[in-house]
């Protein structure tokens, strides 16, 4: 007689993660609160655009930050000079968040007085765009001086991002051969309905529009 | 290294079927990866072996992994090639109207229990 069984699974790998972000997505839902998953390469200028974005929205909006890194709290320091809550987490060696680690995150955060929660992911193109983190909506800022091949080479990031920032571009007279009409074909052949929106987060250049999209979204979001 | 939180993911997974089916032992996990699904299965074969030891009902698991070859579907004159080979051009007419119609799986398709 056999003595050992086979069950048949025919389950994605991702599936338990899958239902761990949509139970978290109900549940921030449920407290009104948005959260923004911000993802891009290390160095493209998340933070930067972070304070950026802060002051413009801190006094219209319940705004807080969660940082996660594989180690170190230097950008929990930078973000926490800008007057809003913000939470370190350490992702211990792993590449990327997954639902289960945002949610502890939410949870130790406590999000129920805050409107906008920006989750400020691991710097990498790879592996944050296969784990749903749960969030409301995607974001990643690609930076110019990357170049504007990046699409072609992460071609997952891209799929699932909503909206693509495109940081740095008071350095295009630098970078001469990044072109804005390519990279944005490139985004949209790979992602027709995703925003991209051209920025620098030094000069404030295309802030107007960034801004737009998140008050837009917020407003959809509350109603 | 992304092969880990993907192990991890598993093993939670394998667990959790193993108790529903009040299974005492694990003794072998078979999972189908795609040729283009960016899972390396000799990376995630790496991490099985560290992680399977740490988990009771896991420990000495043997993993097996099939692979599901990439293919693509031309729109235009709908002949299917390999992804890994020629990409998103279609080595016959030429055209990118194409996408891919398998390769990107990464399932859990079964597990041997005692």
């Amino acid at each position: 007689m056999k003595d050992y069984k086979i069950i048949e699974v025919k389950r994605s790998i991702f599936e338990d993660n899958d239902a761990d972000a949509e139970k978290l997505r109900k549940e921030l839902a449920a407290q009104g609160t948005y959260l923004l998953n911000l993802m891009s390469s290390p160095g493209a200028g998340k933070t930067t655009t972070l304070k950026r974005t802060i002051a413009i929205l801190k006094d219209e909006l319940k705004i807080g930050i969660m940082e996660a890194d594989i180690d170190s709290d230097v950008d929990a320091k930078v973000i926490s000079e800008t007057g809003v809550r913000v939470i370190q987490i350490h992702t211990g060696g792993m590449c990327h968040l997954d639902a289960d680690m945002t949610r502890q995150g939410i949870r130790e955060f406590g999000t129920e007085d805050l409107d906008f929660v920006i989750l400020e992911n691991v710097g990498n193109l790879v592996c944050p765009a296969e784990f749903d983190t749960g969030s409301t909506k995607n974001a990643m800022i690609l930076s110019v001086p990357e170049g504007d091949d990046k699409p072609l080479k992460y071609p997952l990031m891209f799929s699932v991002c909503d909206v693509v920032l495109i940081n740095k571009c008071d350095t295009l007279s630098v970078f001469d051969d990044f072109s804005k009409e390519a990279v944005e074909e490139r985004i949209h052949r790979l992602n027709p309905n995703a925003g991209v929106i051209f920025i620098s987060a030094k000069t404030g250049e295309g802030f107007e529009e960034w801004i737009g999209w998140i008050r837009k979204e917020l407003k959809e979001y509350k109603s | 290294m992304h092969e880990l939180g993907i192990v991890f993911h598993i093993v939670k997974s394998v667990e959790k079927i193993a108790a529903e089916n009040q299974a005492s032992k694990v003794n072998k996990v078979v999972l189908q990866i795609g040729e283009v699904s960016t899972i390396i299965p000799y990376y995630l074969k790496d991490c099985w072996k560290w992680k399977c030891s740490k988990s009771e009902v896991m420990d000495g698991c043997e993993l097996e992994i099939e692979t599901i070859p990439a293919v693509t579907l031309c729109e235009d004159c709908e002949e299917t090639y390999g992804t890994v080979e020629y990409g998103k051009t279609c080595p016959y007419c030429g055209s990118e109207h194409t996408f891919l119609i398998q390769g990107n799986e990464h399932q859990i398709k079964e597990i041997e229990v005692t």
